[in-house]
């Protein structure tokens, strides 16, 4: 892969630490402008030393001012950070308002906290296209801890898996009864349970429920709950035979952290508890498999975005979607014999190449 | 490739800065602008110049919008334009200011690099409608 100078410049200024470029390449791979695959690609070879750390939670849970917190605390060590913080965006007119960064106050005058706002961009699942690519920007900078805030989750908006190393899901007081803490989704995603706003009432059952369902998971030893293995299982199901060998003794069972985020209580514990999970990544092994599945997701969304860009201009040269969908409705077709018409020519291709190379194969045999 | 798909959005900095509590008016510039399809970022009340100028080179921003009702222009908004320019980012944002801003004082600031001022009684599709126009090409 070649990149022009102009982007040949950018990286070596990021690379050099300057803020500027960060935020513009960040900006870059948001717009997916020209020439951002290159750039990425070039970012990879710099990553890897970066934790990665996702917050995720109920709007209004707190987030953004944990986060917040959690940044005063590295910075207090010594340690660089990066924030993203994602909101959603307007389905009607794609524009966002961006708010998370008010809660930031911490961050102020502080460029080594580097705080960087989102749109979700339309996609759900709780994260934006472009963030992961936007974490190895950072990593590449020498960010030593990004934290990834997602937008105000649902029941599963469980993308953040995907991209952190650790997720950590608050749970505000009185989030429902412990039927709730039964439903498959966002609670089976947590490494680390944080029970935020603890100084309100209901605090306590919110803790003693989530116990008890972290408990029942470990009982059962099935996944629901102990999520230590969830990387394998929400990201392929395919072999997870590493997980296997680390279940009873050593396996993750995630702790339950109270904190008042506005007041910075427990925040102290909550760190400790991120740092447990992540020493546990690393001597469990569990942490190469989640970075091999990692890049394995990153190999198929890449394909899959090409494959969808051909299938546009495909699309485009069949008379474009907007006459085939008045064509359905119209009666005349259906959207399946579209499908497979559209598609006819792409297999064809492929079946052509398929039998050249096989050709070539006994050929040279 | 054949197609990337771009997806450029214009994004604002939305900015109270100073001792100045009204944030009515960027409030309802916030919401306008999002309503445009902008991605809009609020600074929050009472902020200081470098705040402002750490927050518009962070998020990248194409236009950052300036509210100030307290008076203290002269002396707010050349600290931030400053600012900018250490980073290298005064040449390619598009500064805004709203607000009380006296007629007098509006030839300086632009001088500073202010690129427009849109006082009391100006329309919101004006001032988006100069956005649109104006944010800068990178």
């Amino acid at each position: 892969m070649t990149m022009d100078a102009d982007d040949e410049s950018l990286l070596e200024a990021l690379l050099a630490g300057e803020h500027r470029a960060l935020a513009r390449i960040i900006s870059k791979i948001e717009n997916r402008s020209p020439g951002y695959r290159d750039l990425v690609s070039a970012l990879y070879a710099h990553t890897g030393d970066a934790d990665v750390i996702g917050i995720t939670g109920s709007p209004g849970a707190g987030k953004s001012t944990l986060v917040d917190k959690l940044a005063e605390a590295y910075r207090d060590r010594g340690e660089t950070v990066g924030i993203i913080a994602i909101d959603p965006s307007s389905p009607f007119s794609g524009g966002a308002v961006l708010g998370d960064r008010i809660r930031m106050a911490s961050a102020v005058g502080d460029m080594d906290v580097f705080v960087r706002s989102m749109s979700a961009r339309g996609t759900l699942g709780g994260l934006s296209t472009a963030t992961a690519d936007a974490v190895k920007a950072m990593d590449a900078f020498g960010k030593d801890k990004i934290i990834i805030e997602t937008v105000g989750a649902g029941q599963n908006e469980i993308d953040i898996v995907r991209t952190a190393d650790t997720v950590a899901v608050l749970v505000p007081p009185g989030s429902g009864d412990d039927i709730q803490t039964l439903k498959a989704g966002i609670l089976e995603i947590a490494d680390v349970f944080v029970v935020n706003k603890a100084d309100r009432d209901g605090a306590a059952r919110t803790v003693q429920e989530l116990r008890e369902m972290v408990h029942l998971g470990e009982e059962s030893g099935l996944a629901g709950g102990s999520g230590g293995h969830h990387g394998a299982d929400v990201m392929s199901g395919g072999d997870a035979a590493v997980d296997e060998t680390d279940d009873e003794d050593e396996g993750w069972s995630p702790p339950i952290v109270e904190t008042v985020a506005t007041k910075g209580t427990g925040v102290e514990t909550f760190i400790d508890e991120l740092a447990a999970h992540r020493a546990y990544l690393v001597d469990s092994g569990t942490l190469a498999e989640k970075v091999r599945q990692r890049h394995a997701e990153e190999i198929r969304t890449l394909l899959r975005e090409d494959v969808h860009s051909l299938l546009e201009d495909e699309l485009a040269d069949s008379g474009g979607i907007d006459g085939l969908a008045e064509a359905v409705r119209l009666g005349e077709t259906d959207p399946y014999s579209i499908a497979s018409d559209v598609l006819a020519p792409v297999e064809a291709c492929i079946e052509n190449l398929e039998t050249e190379t096989r050709a070539d194969g006994s050929s040279r045999e | 490739m054949s197609s990337e798909q771009e997806a450029e959005s214009i994004r604002c900095l939305v900015a109270k800065v100073g001792l100045d509590g009204h944030d009515r008016g960027a409030h309802v510039i916030a919401r306008a602008f999002r309503d445009a399809g902008f991605e809009v970022i609020y600074s929050g009340l009472h902020k200081a110049p470098e705040e402002i100028v750490q927050a518009a080179v962070q998020e990248d921003v194409d236009v950052l919008g300036i509210s100030i009702l307290s008076g203290a222009h002269d002396t707010l908004l050349p600290k931030i334009m400053d600012g900018l320019e250490e980073y290298g980012a005064k040449e390619d944002t598009l500064v805004l200011a709203g607000g009380v801003i006296p007629e007098e004082d509006r030839e300086g600031l632009k001088e500073d690099g202010v690129a427009a001022i849109f006082g009391p009684g100006t329309s919101i599709e004006e001032t988006i409608e100069f956005v649109r126009e104006n944010a800068p090409q990178r």
